[in-house]
């Protein structure tokens, strides 16, 4: 057999004086690394992905993998994945395929920005003794508040307020589908969006009836597929997002190969097993900012007018099209950068495409704001949202919730491997095999998630103490207490952010 | 039987008057003097009988469950998208972007069609979309087609003629396409395969033309005097070869 010229990026080894034969390894490894040898455990390392699982569940820690010393040459310019792509490329004809984000080495907007704190002449607050509001509701918020007394002499609204969802903290789980995702990673987001008083969203694979129950935090997707779309999924959760565009894949569909659709996949996304899911490029009846409103106000009838959400992915011109977006009567805005996760995505695409969300979100806010139409819907940023503080500069630049995803799998075991889209996952996230997905206990990864959720509220309300507001609406859009470091002056005038020093 | 006179009056409250009358178990509904207003039986679920007199306007049936629509005009754009169930016949011609991603149900239509309809229907064992088209259509005719029966008549064309414009049946990966005539392969692309008539085929074509034609007060007999060709997708997984792993 002709032996592959990309070597192989991995090298697992096992010690054999401490390796006690227990098989572990072999029945842990979702790419099927290790067979059994009759004596001893054999190694096919080129299969390897480093997702650690076999390191982890290994009882005697016998197991070590690392980054494989066999390497091209180094050279700054032909890197290693440069020359490996050319070579797996030249042998299949066929577009190489990633998941997760980008890991290009682009620079880091949220990382050169540094967030304010207050010295002296204004009291910073302690969050552990004042009470600190980070609850945020998403959705068109009126222009002008007028009041009336009720009969029972209490103050109120006097126009009825558009539909909003309510978050107890400004984040959300970003959109994975089930199909790209498994049935229990699905359940670990559902648990924990509902003991955390947020909300998870489905993605464009349907909505399992397993999930029925936490319908109250749930958001459904309605894309190009249309897989599992109908009136009772429309009605379901709390409200309904279009996805026009993802971070990781702009401007591209999405293919989920055949094989990873069984039996349940299949019903939920209501087509039949065994056959692709395509989800075209466009949505064939939107062509058009007028097509986009067609669509949001079918929704709106079909469900009772709940809240819509527009994805879009951070591409050149997204003020403008936020702009349209609005228009068109979209509740909430759903910005997706280019660092943003996929299951799946040719790595072409995902590299070089889009603009980070960093920009994306002033660019937006800005733009809202100068046509006066920033209350007419909530932004969510999403892609490549890593830490509370990524969390706070979102919304200091403008964002009103931030959406995590590959945080979220991460407390379920991810390594940010990158090999979603292979089926394997050895951590039972994105796989449809029985064997692997089982391995992924709803209840014990939720408690995980909920603790990560929990962390980070915390550390938002010391960020918010430290800036001496107690509540996440006085950071909105609140530039003025970022600072830029290391950026030119151009950048810091599209993030609307003074360097740091001024 | 319950008669609306919509004129002048605002979709919103128009959807909200059929709505009503449908889940409180109306059976027979009759909308008078329609002049454009959208979504008549969006998300609709039931099963009523609803007829239109006038021209409705775009996005009807979207997402319904159920009913039946009868239209006793031309019909405009994006009617049945992402319909779940239910009929809808349309007496005369219609518009572009007919069931999108239609997953069940019947739309029959005695006159021709625009652009990019039938996209992305798809089926299962169990529920599957059915729509007929009287006249032609135009470009992306069952264009990532993934399930159920698309069938393209031609009536009153010419001898000759071609029925369907460019890019017939593209990514189809499911489903099939009966055409009433000859099909020039130069209009489809590379994952539609041409093929004859088998039993199966004609007895679909037989159950679902003798409903056509009653509903359209069209001979049976006289649909049929024309050979069909049939469109299949040349493969399930149209894109598998495209990538590297
Ligand atoms: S479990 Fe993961 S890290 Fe271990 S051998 Fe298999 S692919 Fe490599
Ligand atoms: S979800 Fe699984 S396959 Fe994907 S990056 Fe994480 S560990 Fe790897």
């Amino acid at each position: 057999m002709f032996r592959s010229l990309a070597p192989p990026e991995y090298l697992a080894k096992i010690d054999t004086i401490k390796c006690i034969r227990c098989k572990r390894c072999i029945q842990n490894c979702g790419w099927g690394v290790y067979s059994w040898g009759g004596d001893k455990v054999l190694i096919n390392t080129s299969k390897c992905v480093k997702c650690l699982r076999c390191f982890h569940y290994c009882p005697e820690e016998a197991i070590e993998i690392v980054d494989s010393p066999t390497r091209f040459k180094s050279n700054a310019y032909w890197g290693w994945n440069v020359i490996r792509n050319i070579k797996r490329q030249a042998e299949t004809g066929g577009i190489p395929l990633t998941g997760m984000g980008s890991d290009l080495p682009y620079t880091i907007l949220f990382d050169n920005l540094l967030i304010d704190a207050c010295q002296v002449t204004n009291p910073s607050i302690d969050p552990l003794r004042e009470p600190m509001e980070l609850r945020t509701y998403l959705g068109k918020k009126p222009s002008k508040a007028s009041f009336e007394t009720g009969l029972d002499g209490k103050l109120r609204l006097k126009e009825k307020l558009p539909p909003q969802i309510k978050l107890k903290l400004p984040i959300i789980f970003s959109p994975m589908s089930y199909g790209s995702i498994s049935l229990n990673a699905q359940k670990v987001l559902a648990m924990a969006a509902k003991e955390c008083g947020i909300v998870m969203n489905t993605g464009e694979g349907g909505l399992h009836e397993d999930l029925f129950p936490y319908k109250s935090n749930v958001i459904v997707q309605v894309a190009s597929g249309r897989f599992g779309v109908n009136p009772d999924y429309l009605n379901a959760g709390v409200a309904v997002e279009i996805k026009i565009g993802q971070g990781a894949k702009p401007g591209i569909g999405g293919h989920l190969p055949g094989e990873k659709i069984p039996l349940e996949v299949a019903r939920t996304r209501m087509i039949p097993v065994g056959t692709d899911a395509i989800s075209p490029a466009p949505q064939h009846d939107i062509y058009s900012i007028e097509d986009l409103r067609q669509l949001i106000y079918a929704i709106k009838e079909a469900t009772n007018y709940k809240p819509v959400s527009v994805k879009i992915a951070a591409v050149h011109n997204v003020a403008a099209i936020a702009s349209g977006i609005v228009r068109a009567g979209a509740d909430i805005v759903y910005l997706d950068g280019f660092r943003g996760g996929t299951g799946a995505a040719p790595s072409v695409i995902r590299d070089h495409l889009g603009i980070p969300i960093e920009h994306a979100i002033a660019a937006v806010d800005d733009r809202l704001r100068q046509e006066g139409i920033r209350n007419e819907a909530s932004i969510i940023a999403a892609g490549g949202i890593r830490s509370s503080a990524d969390a706070a500069k979102a919304i200091a630049l403008g964002a009103d919730a931030v959406g995590i995803a590959t945080a979220a799998l991460i407390t379920m075991g991810c390594t940010t491997c990158g090999k979603c889209y292979t089926g394997n996952c050895s951590w039972g996230i994105t796989t449809q095999r029985p064997e692997l997905t089982a391995r992924l206990d709803p209840e014990v990864y939720a408690e995980r998630l909920i603790n990560l959720v929990h962390a980070w509220e915390h550390e938002l309300k010391e960020i918010l103490g430290a800036l001496g507001i107690n509540a996440i609406e006085s950071l909105r859009g609140n530039r003025e207490r970022l600072r830029g470091v290391g950026l030119d002056s151009q950048t810091l005038d599209i993030l609307g952010v003074k360097p740091a020093g001024r | 039987m319950l008669e609306i006179n919509a004129k002048g009056i605002y979709y919103r409250d128009l959807n909200a008057m059929i709505r009503e009358a449908v889940a409180k178990g109306e059976k027979e509904i009759v909308v008078k003097g329609v002049n454009g207003q959208y979504y008549i039986g969006d998300g609709l679920v039931g099963n009523s009988t609803i007829t239109i007199e006038g021209v409705p306007g775009n996005d009807l049936a979207a997402f319904m469950d159920g009913p039946t629509i009868r239209i006793k005009g031309n019909g405009q754009d994006n009617i049945c998208n992402t319909m779940n169930g239910g009929k809808v016949i349309i007496e005369g011609n219609a518009g572009d972007v007919l069931g999108y991603g239609m997953r069940g149900g019947k739309l029959f239509i005695r006159g021709s069609v625009g652009y990019r309809v039938a996209i992305h229907m798809k089926g299962t064992k169990k529920q599957s979309p059915t729509i007929v088209v009287g006249g032609t259509a135009g470009d992306f005719f069952g264009e990532y087609m993934a399930g159920g029966v698309l069938i393209l008549l031609g009536l009153d064309a010419e001898d000759g003629a071609s029925l369907a414009g460019d890019y017939l049946g593209t990514g189809m990966h499911g489903g099939l396409i009966y055409v009433r005539g000859e099909v020039d392969p130069n209009l489809c692309g590379a994952e539609v395969g041409i093929g004859e008539m088998d039993d199966e085929d004609r007895a679909t074509l037989k159950e679902t033309l003798t409903e056509y034609c009653k509903d359209m007060s069209l001979s049976f007999d006289d649909v049929m005097k024309k050979d069909f060709k049939k469109l299949y997708p040349a493969s399930l997984r149209p894109y598998g070869n495209l990538y590297a792993y």
